[in-house]
């Protein structure tokens, strides 16, 4: 019998749903596990087990009296922190949150509930998601549960390991340029970045608008696309979201739509160039060959402006950021510092120069600066213009081949404090995801696999058309159910269950 | 002294009537208690996003298209940055280089004569909430209530060469909004704000000059006022050989003097950029159709067929027309009745009845007195019934206790005395009691006609017919 | 070099960031090379490309003018670091601190 936090959130919900076990149980097996593990891997910023025992008996009392379970009924669920949660302390990671209780529910948070989802707590993750390690956390770093001495990829970093480490059945993550899938890759789970617009983001801390989405991440296929059913779908909240009916995800993952005859799997060269660690060129090369072996035709895609795109992102993201960050001053909510005498202005500077980790900075300044008069044309506007360039490599693409593989990143779990001091060295581990959130395209991450010299995961990345989560879906699903890297758990864990 | 000419132009904001602010649902009202009409949204919380509000739209499409303006079928709204406490974002959703309209006109009379303001463009914005200065205190409170309310900010040619133009100008575009029903107008509570941009520039001169801008001006009289001002003090400054400073300036209304707001240590960079949160706003000819068929009458065409078609006077047509529900309220009184003359309609509203709502600062629309029963009052005038100054008392009445006139008539037997008989009695009565003055009209002192029929009136409570009462009169001291 | 320090300072300024003296000689160094970085944008051709400021192209939806739910005055302070009278306090404003 698979131990309670080994288990699909599919096999929970039927379970839960069956009356085989009850959601109390499934939660206190993780809260425990939680309590046993946490302290070392650092994923968690805060555990509502109160909260999540009272969701799960509500979920438990509303099957016994008969009512039609949710989708996740009685399924554990770890929330990034960078989703808002009612009457839960949300911080972004950023000490500038200090103390800050939303009064509301993002819509994905309420949707889960709507599930019958248990939420379990807060996850760590790097400050305002700008970061691709968990490093740059106001509150810690996260280790990677394959190898604690190495990150786990970022900013979902908590996450990826949560769910890596079985603290959890189901996180949400947020992808503005990778930051679902990368650490998804890094620690060895499937991680789905939905198209923009496909998730809500009410409710979601901004970084990012344009580039910013929910998604889940989690051990199997088959969960991404049930936590996608639950969350996905039109929001009157968000004036970027797109209303479209939310297809049943779940029918991409059966046996039947495992045969991959027909599909074509489109291979741009582009993505596997200098800086691709060649034991990740070696199981991404495979991983391709395998979709092959289950019908699918490989052909060559050409994506020539993806070499533009680290660059491009990171002048839309600094300056987008630069924006969405200026609500942070100290009036209203979160931290402020103020020494007696000072001026409104200093007060300012005083509280933003404390809240806001080094990265956060960096990042502001860049977008401040791109966006200053005499330099918008040449920086801002024209990644604009780059940004419709890159979209157009795609739409050409995609009218040859239905889904595109590539490596999720051209590196593995890389050592805590290893590129931290080099900002441009830490950009480049997304440079593989960045392309997808700046087409807006559904992106999705699926472990294909350990290097060899040190045992660390590694992620085949399939990216979509606009709304095609379905076909990424299906064929990371048949991937999935050929090979049995999912089935793996990280040794430290394995050891540690309680 | 070289003779200067002013070039001004205004930048208003007008409050849009909304239930709901711009982008979300807080309550748009005005006064409350501070910080009671907020939401998530209005405190900029994180995770909070903006959706446009329809009416708002639709409002700022209403002014667009009554000023003439070409509407962008696609507009953009854009994050303006910039530091301050009631602003909770930290920028201000706005429109930049994509407003919603451009090149349109404000037509208005100055003095009678007909003048048109171009407009650069109208574009829709939020408004920022409002800081409490605390006298004495070391610091200030800040109240979010009007933070998100919608505006629109209508922007001239700098086409004004007056103060006093410019305050007309001003009263066009209260007028205006007001007849569309998208704002009340109010300057006090600040629907309705404006800035002005001044230069002075010496007649015949092509290039502008420097210009300041004003800001600070709550009401007509201080617009003009303050225009008035600049404008002074920028020809002294040229005339006295120095340069004007391109500043913006506060109006002190206690003083009547402006003063330059402190020089900024550096130059604001606003660091614009398209809104992220909102796609671009989508108009279809279908809704600006619909709209355009909505409008009102406005308030020059209304003027002109008042003129044209009913034959008032241009004094009687502009202050019918003043307020659209006033020009309502008369052409429902011209309907009601159909041998109601215009004429003597236009002298019952804009006189009596404008004295009556005017005195006890009622608006029209709650006037006691409905269109119906004052044309039913001006029948009874008109066909005899009763006299007209017996009609301005029965209005009084009306105005006071909400009866018909007919009813106050019939109750206080004000029924006009019109009967040959009865006249010739009283009028015999009268010349009986007074033979003094009787042996001096027949002395040739003619004068004396007006003291008998005064007499008679009195006698009859006002009733006589005065022309009949003079007829017979004259019959009987010939 | 793409950003001086005077930039750095400027764009602090406008940023309001307090920064020291050795954050600014880091920053400078560091947006320099990122700038430097950027720099190979300047050589992509754009003529005639439509900046894309959406990933997903919509139209901008409506909401009905109606009232949503409010927060109480309590509500709308509980987070606030300072507070008085129902308002959010704050150092004193000087017309001057706006805009600058």
């Amino acid at each position: 019998m698979t131990p309670l936090h080994w288990r699909s959130a599919a096999e929970i919900a039927a379970q839960v749903a069956a009356r085989e076990v009850s959601a109390v149980e499934v939660t206190r097996a993780h809260l425990d596990r939680i309590a046993a593990l946490d302290r070392r891997l650092g994923c968690y910023l805060l555990v509502d087990g109160d909260g999540a025992l009272a969701q799960a008996a509500a979920v438990d009392r509303a099957i016994a009296a008969g009512d039609s379970p949710g989708l996740l009924a009685g399924v554990p669920v770890g929330l990034k922190d960078l989703l808002v949660t009612e009457g839960v302390a949300t911080t972004a990671g950023s000490k500038i949150l200090a103390g800050f209780i939303p009064p509301y529910d993002g819509t994905a948070v309420a949707r889960l509930r709507q599930a019958g989802a248990v939420i379990l707590g807060k996850l760590n993750m790097d400050e305002f998601a700008m970061g691709s390690s968990t490093e740059n956390s106001a509150f810690g770093p996260v280790r990677n549960p394959w190898d604690e001495s190495r990150v786990p990829g970022g900013s979902s970093g908590g996450s990826a390991a949560a769910v890596a480490a079985g603290l959890c059945a189901v996180a949400l993550g947020t992808d503005t340029g990778g930051s679902i899938r990368q650490p998804a890759a890094l620690s060895g789970v499937v991680g789905l970045k939905p198209t923009y617009g496909r998730v809500s983001r009410h409710g979601v801390i901004a970084f990012a608008s344009s580039l910013d989405q929910v998604g889940p991440l989690a051990r199997t296929v088959e969960d991404c696309a049930l936590t996608l059913e639950a969350i996905a779908g039109h929001d009157p909240k968000d004036a970027t979201s797109i209303d479209a009916p939310v297809p049943r995800y779940r029918d991409a993952c059966t046996a039947a739509a495992a045969d991959l005859s027909g599909l074509r799997v489109g291979v741009p060269e582009e993505f596997f160039a200098a800086g691709l660690d060649p034991e990740i060129e070696r199981l991404v090369r495979a991983a391709i060959a395998k979709l092959a072996d289950l019908g699918a035709r490989v052909v060559p895609a050409s994506l020539p402006n993806s070499e533009h795109s680290l660059a491009t992102y990171y002048l839309v993201a600094t300056a987008e950021a630069s924006s969405n960050l200026a609500r942070y001053d100290g009036v209203r909510y979160g931290l402020r510092v103020r020494d007696p005498g000072d001026d409104l202005n200093t007060m300012y500077q005083k509280s933003r120069a404390a809240g806001f980790g080094t990265e956060v900075k960096r990042r502001i300044m860049l977008g401040t600066y791109a966006l200053r008069a005499g330099y918008y044309d040449a920086y801002y506007l024209r990644a604009q213009k780059v940004r419709a360039l890159i979209k157009r490599d795609f739409d050409r693409a995609f009218a040859t081949c239905d889904v595109i593989a590539t490596p999720t990143s051209p590196i593995p779990a890389f050592r805590l404090g290893d590129r931290t001091e080099d900002p441009l060295a830490m950009y480049l581990a997304d440079i593989y995801t960045i392309s997808c959130n700046l087409a807006g395209l559904p992106g999705l991450s699926v472990p294909c696999g350990f290097t060899t010299s040190n045992t660390l995961p590694t992620g085949l990345q399939l990216l979509g058309p606009p709304l095609g989560e379905s076909t990424v879906l299906r064929v990371a699903a048949a991937y999935q159910r050929a090979t049995d890297w999912h089935t793996r758990h990280p040794p430290g864990a394995e050891r540690s269950t309680p | 002294m070289t003779p200067y000419e002013s070039v001004i132009g205004l930048e208003c904001h007008v409050q849009l009537a909304t239930h709901s602010k711009i982008f979300s649902g807080a309550s748009a009202s005005f006064g409350g208690a501070p910080n009671t009409y907020t939401d998530p949204y209005t405190l900029a919380l994180p995770g909070t996003l903006p959706v446009l509000n329809r009416r708002a739209v639709a409002c700022a499409l209403k002014m667009s298209l009554a000023t003439g303006c070409t509407i962008r079928r696609v507009s953009r709204f854009a994050r303006k940055h910039y530091f301050y406490p009631d602003l909770p974002k930290g920028y201000q959703i706005s429109q930049y280089d994509e407003p919603i309209a451009e090149h349109g006109r404000i037509d208005f009379l100055l003095d009678g004569t007909p003048r048109a303001v171009r407009l650069t463009r109208i574009h829709m914005e939020e408004d920022a909430g409002k800081s409490t200065h605390v006298a004495g205190a070391a610091y200030s409170l800040v109240d979010l209530n009007r933070a998100g309310v919608p505006l629109i900010e209508v922007v001239s040619e700098p086409d004004l060469r007056s103060a006093k133009e410019a305050a007309e100008y001003l009263r066009a575009i209260r007028q205006l909004v007001r007849y569309l029903g998208i704002c009340d107008g109010n300057m006090e509570e600040g629907s309705l704000r404006c800035d002005a941009n001044v230069s002075i520039r010496p007649v015949g001169d092509v290039a502008y000059g420097t210009r300041t801008e004003l800001k600070n001006m709550n009401s007509f009289k201080h617009v003009q006022a303050a225009i008035e001002y600049e404008v002074a003090r920028q020809t002294e400054v040229l005339e006295s050989g120095q340069r004007v400073v391109q500043e913006t300036r506060l109006w002190d209304e206690g003083r009547g003097t402006s003063h330059p707001m402190r020089s900024k240590e550096q130059a604001h960079d606003y660091r614009y950029f398209p809104e992220p949160d909102l796609p671009p706003l989508v108009v279809t000819e279908a809704e600006i159709e619909a709209l355009r068929s909505s409008l009102p009458e406005l308030p020059l065409a209304r003027r002109a067929r008042f003129m044209d078609r009913l034959g008032l006077s241009p004094q009687d047509a502009a202050l019918l027309t003043a307020e659209r529900e006033i020009a309502d309220y008369y052409e429902q009184v011209v309907a009601a009745g159909p041998s109601c003359d215009p004429k003597r309609a236009a002298n019952w509203v804009g006189g009596e009845l404008l004295r009556e709502l005017h005195r006890d600062e009622r608006p029209i629309a709650q006037s006691p007195v409905s269109p119906t029963a004052l044309a039913e009052l001006i029948a009874l005038v008109a066909g005899g019934t009763i006299s007209g100054k017996i009609a301005k008392d029965v209005l009084a009445t009306m105005y006071a206790s909400g009866e018909s006139s007919k009813e106050i008539v019939a109750r206080e037997g004000l029924l006009q005395v019109s009967d040959e008989s009865e006249l010739l009695r009283v009028c015999q009565k009268v010349i009986e009691a007074n033979p003094k003055q009787v042996e001096k009209f027949r002395g040739g002192n003619d004068k004396l006609l007006g003291f008998f029929v005064g007499q008679a009136m009195k006698e009859t409570g006002g009733r006589a017919h005065p022309e009949r009462v003079n007829q017979i009169l004259r019959r009987l001291l010939a | 070099m793409k950003i001086t320090r005077d930039e750095v300072r400027a764009t602090a300024a406008l940023a309001r960031l307090a920064l020291t003296d050795e954050e600014i000689t880091r920053l400078t160094r560091e947006l320099d090379a990122i700038l430097v970085y950027m720099e190979k944008l300047a050589a992509v051709d754009v003529e005639g490309i439509e900046p894309m400021t959406h990933a997903v192209a919509l139209a901008c939806p409506l909401r009905e003018d109606a009232l949503g739910p409010q927060l109480t005055v309590e509500k709308a302070l509980a987070d606030a670091p300072a507070s008085e009278d129902g308002c959010f306090l704050v150092p004193r404003i000087i017309a001057h601190d706006k805009e600058a």
